[in-house]
């Protein structure tokens, strides 16, 4: 047997960004035990990329704003597959969750009469983003961080999870390991929280750090949860195109909340050209009127550079397929022509936006004050996750709980920018403080022995084969290749299901997959841990992007183009078989209440 | 499609004994000093340590010294290094090192326990919210920039060469509690911890921290010695040194 440490929290919440930050801190708050294990170094995690805002409708930029014109903005953004009832939550809670951050030490913007500013972005009717210059990820995480510091959470940084563990039926908790030591540790858990963002990884051409490999998704999966709308995935329109180490590195939509313009290499605003009717009555009509917006006229209407994501990207993926792109395939985004309307524009855009101001500068040798960007879509967000109970979090697993991106049903087919960060405080903290509800009630758990060790002995066998087994960095290659080229931007079916196929085989070569050395801080090793979760999380995305047989949202089926009403009444659910075969199936989604119903229908004027 | 070579660090496991070793690897336009890593990691030495996150200068993850200048590995184009000799990568030196590039930085982490937390005034307005104004943020803001690589610290002679870790908090724990004694909103007092438990007057404005600084904070200039200035103020002014006589 081979020897590890053990732990026991009543409540262990795995992934420290903002979503479990916030759940460790409410579990804490209620007086339970809280470890919280974490990837990478506390602090580092994905949410410090965020750039653009969260999203609360506080009204302090525009007194029009309220919660229902929130809660209709994201229900529209989502193609109204959302989870209505976490919209709605989200939306009434989101600002309490953003001013308590400022109680704990945030410093966000201020409007001149002294209150947190909000900014435009796309999809939200109001300015409505709670925001530091363009690092209001960072902001969150560091402030979040520090208030854990003192609150008798336990971290344990750099450690990865392998397996959760169940004692019949319920999460009992998890098997880890330490990448400095490369060590094995069990640690026994009343709830678990599962925070461990997103799936970026899966994709050549993403916004995710090496972190986003679906852990979170592949583990609640594998324990026999159940993940829903895992075809919507968001590519976002704006990553940076060139040089080649740093596609698909975001640009924050902030950019084009400045003012900033996607041009063709012909010159043209092309996003004129295509504005999809249930959005038309809330777009500019010209680009005077857009830009009337962006000064923050009340009665000017969005520019179209500002419809959802989803949209976005297709239209610049249609100029490119069109002959119309930029030198390096992607098009043209311009925020330094608001020279010609505005005196210092210069000092504007580097107080605006500063972090890509210095982006472009010293990784493109571009002055963004003085030159276009060059941009294209690149993998961002996955809108399906872990269905969890809208008030609760808690998952179809009793005791295992998921907040963020891993969990899903606030953002439907599309997320809207700025959502995020809030839905990883409105639910991060209510799955803290019901995990830890759900741990004072239970008894404790048992982790069985025999699970751990079986967990452990396949974790190990790479290095068994050593040198002579594949290579894990490069079926993660070949996998990422095949899912942006199969499983990307726009699908068919006949390429999605070559794309099973292909999966088939990598799962075969990532059971060969051999390492050398030891396993202190060994990437090799990590990357053949991280494979099976990658390996995992394609098969749900392709598989429920097969099923979906039309297009909504960040979803776009060459072959079926066309929304279909039908399809608008139940989400796609993946679920793992005891012989381990995926089962795809259709989940009706909840009515919504009439008094919603009508909140949306006043919103669409 | 050319080449160039690099000469990593590398080491037995628990900061055992270590060799550089050279790496030739193939290079492409625009590429930074990870890219370079990465490419040896994933063809030449799988087991190579290295931490990354990011990639884009935001998390403060792949602090190295890079021909032996303290520097992000993504923030280190190619192309502004000289190629035609061996590009020198390795760990921190101002930490112990775990293996190969990875350094232990827990010690900022527990550093940072020490220091008193932000603790704000009573809300300003009924509904529980404060009333800042922008250009008394300006300058919380310049230190809230901070993305915790630890460079100010790895560069600090304090640390690296007088080892004063139990004494000292370095340069990047100047700057935390200089954003908490700036916040408008504290109101609890450093100083006197600063001064006799963090020995901030150990720090001779050197500004290594502030060359080092990936995000360009004027660590020296706006944190450490208006810190300094607030210390000498409360404790070595004779005005008020006499008046604490008086009062007793």
């Amino acid at each position: 047997m081979a020897a590890h440490t053990t732990y026991s929290y009543d409540v262990l919440v795995i992934g420290a960004g903002g979503a479990g930050l916030r759940a460790a801190i409410e579990a804490a708050n209620s007086g339970v035990t809280v470890g919280l294990i974490c990837k990478s170094l506390l602090g580092k995690a994905h949410t410090v990329m965020a750039e653009g805002g969260m999203a609360a409708a506080m009204a302090h930029n525009d007194d029009r704003d309220s919660w229902k014109v929130h809660f209709a903005d994201t229900m529209r953004g989502g193609q109204y597959v959302n989870n209505w009832r976490m919209a709605e939550i989200h939306a009434k809670e989101a600002p309490d969750r953003v001013r308590e951050l400022e109680g704990w030490g945030a410093v966000f913007d201020r409007t001149p009469d002294g209150r947190i500013n909000q900014r435009n972005f796309g999809g939200h009717r109001y300015p409505r983003l709670a925001h530091v210059g363009d690092r209001t990820g960072l902001e969150l995480i560091r402030t979040l961080q520090d208030h854990t510091t003192y609150l008798g959470v336990t971290v344990h940084m750099e450690h990865t999870v392998i397996e959760v563990i169940l004692d019949g039926g319920r999460a009992a908790g998890v098997l880890a390991y330490d990448r400095e030591r490369g060590r094995f540790h069990v640690f026994s858990a009343k709830a678990i929280v599962l925070a461990t963002g997103g799936i970026g990884r899966a994709y050549q051409i993403t916004s995710n750090s090496w972190e986003g490999t679906g852990d979170g998704h592949a583990l609640a999966y594998r324990a026999g949860a159940q993940l829903i709308d895992m075809e919507f995935v968001q590519f976002h329109p704006t990553g940076m195109v060139w040089p080649p180490s740093v596609r698909g590195l975001l640009v924050t939509e902030g950019v084009r909340g400045e003012g900033g313009v996607l041009r063709n290499s012909e010159g043209r605003r092309f996003m004129f050209d295509d504005i999809p009717d249930n959005y038309k009555p809330q777009t500019a009509a010209d680009e005077e009127e857009g830009w009337r917006y962006v000064m923050h006229d009340k009665t000017a209407r969005r520019p179209p550079e500002l419809l959802t994501r989803d949209h976005v990207a297709r239209c610049i993926r249609r100029e490119v397929k069109a002959g119309r792109g930029s030198p390096h395939g992607g098009v043209f985004l311009d925020i330094a022509w608001i020279k010609e309307r505005i005196p210092n524009a210069e000092e504007h855009i580097k107080r605006k936006l500063p972090s890509m101001y210095h982006q472009f500068k010293e990784l493109a040798d571009l002055d963004i004050t003085k030159e276009p960007m060059e941009i294209g879509p690149t993998t961002h967000y996955v809108m399906g996750g872990i269905k969890v109970d809208a008030d609760s979090q808690e998952s179809t697993i009793p005791g295992l709980f998921a907040a963020g991106e891993c969990a899903a049903g606030i953002n439907g087919a599309n997320r809207l920018g700025g959502n995020s960060l809030s839905d990883l405080i409105v639910f991060g903290k209510r799955a803290g403080e019901y995990a830890a509800q759900h741990a004072r009630k239970g008894a404790p758990p048992k982790v069985d022995d025999g699970a751990v060790e079986r967990s452990i002995k396949a974790s190990l066998a790479p290095f068994e084969r050593g040198a002579s087994g594949e290579n894990p960095y490069k079926v993660q290659q070949d996998l990422q290749e095949t899912m942006q080229a199969l499983v990307g931007i726009v699908r068919t079916e006949s390429e999605m299901q070559e794309a099973i196929k292909k999966l088939a085989a990598f799962n075969e070569r990532a059971a060969r997959v051999g390492i050398e050395g030891h396993r202190e801080y060994n990437s090799g090793w990590h990357t053949c841990i991280d494979l099976r979760n990658l390996l995992d999380v394609s098969e749900t995305i392709a598989r429920s992007a097969i099923e979906r047989r039309e297009s909504r949202g960040g979803h776009f089926r060459d072959d079926y183009p066309d929304k279909v009403a039908e399809f608008g009444t139940f989400n796609i659910a993946t679920k793992r078989q005891p012989d381990g075969s995926m089962t795809v199936s259709r989940v009706p989604l909840a009515e919504i209440p009439p008094e919603l119903k009508q909140v949306i229908e006043e919103q669409k004027q | 499609m050319s080449q160039a070579t690099f000469r990593i660090w590398r080491s037995e496991p628990g900061g055992g004994a270590g060799a550089f070793k050279n790496y030739t690897t193939e290079i492409s336009e625009g590429m930074v000093v990870l890219d370079a890593v990465h490419k040896i990691q994933a063809e030449q030495a799988p087991d190579l340590a290295c931490r990354w996150n990011c990639k884009a200068g935001k998390c403060g993850s792949c602090s190295a010294e890079i021909n032996g200048k303290p520097r992000l590995m993504c923030m280190s184009r190619l192309n502004s290094i000289n190629l035609d000799e061996p590009v020198t990568v390795e760990p921190m030196r101002t930490f112990p090192l775990i293996k190969d590039l990875v350094t232990d930085v827990s010690w900022n982490f527990r550093t940072k326990k020490g220091l008193k937390k932000f603790k704000p005034r009573k809300p300003d307005a009924p509904d529980g919210t404060w009333r800042m104004a922008q250009q008394d943020i300006d300058r919380v803001q310049e230190f809230r920039k901070c993305i915790e690589c630890f460079l100010c610290q790895d560069v600090c002679h304090v640390l690296r060469d007088h080892d004063k870790h139990e004494e000292f908090i370095g340069p990047r724990f100047f700057v935390y509690a200089a954003a908490l004694e700036m916040h408008p909103l504290d109101t609890d007092d450093r100083l006197a911890d600063l001064k006799d438990k963090s020995n901030i007057g150990y720090c001779n404005i050197t500004k290594c921290c502030t060359t080092v600084c990936p995000e360009h904070i004027h660590i020296t200039d706006n944190a450490i010695i208006p810190l300094k200035e607030r210390v000498v103020d409360s404790f070595y002014d004779p005005v008020s040194r006499l008046l604490r006589m008086i009062s007793g």
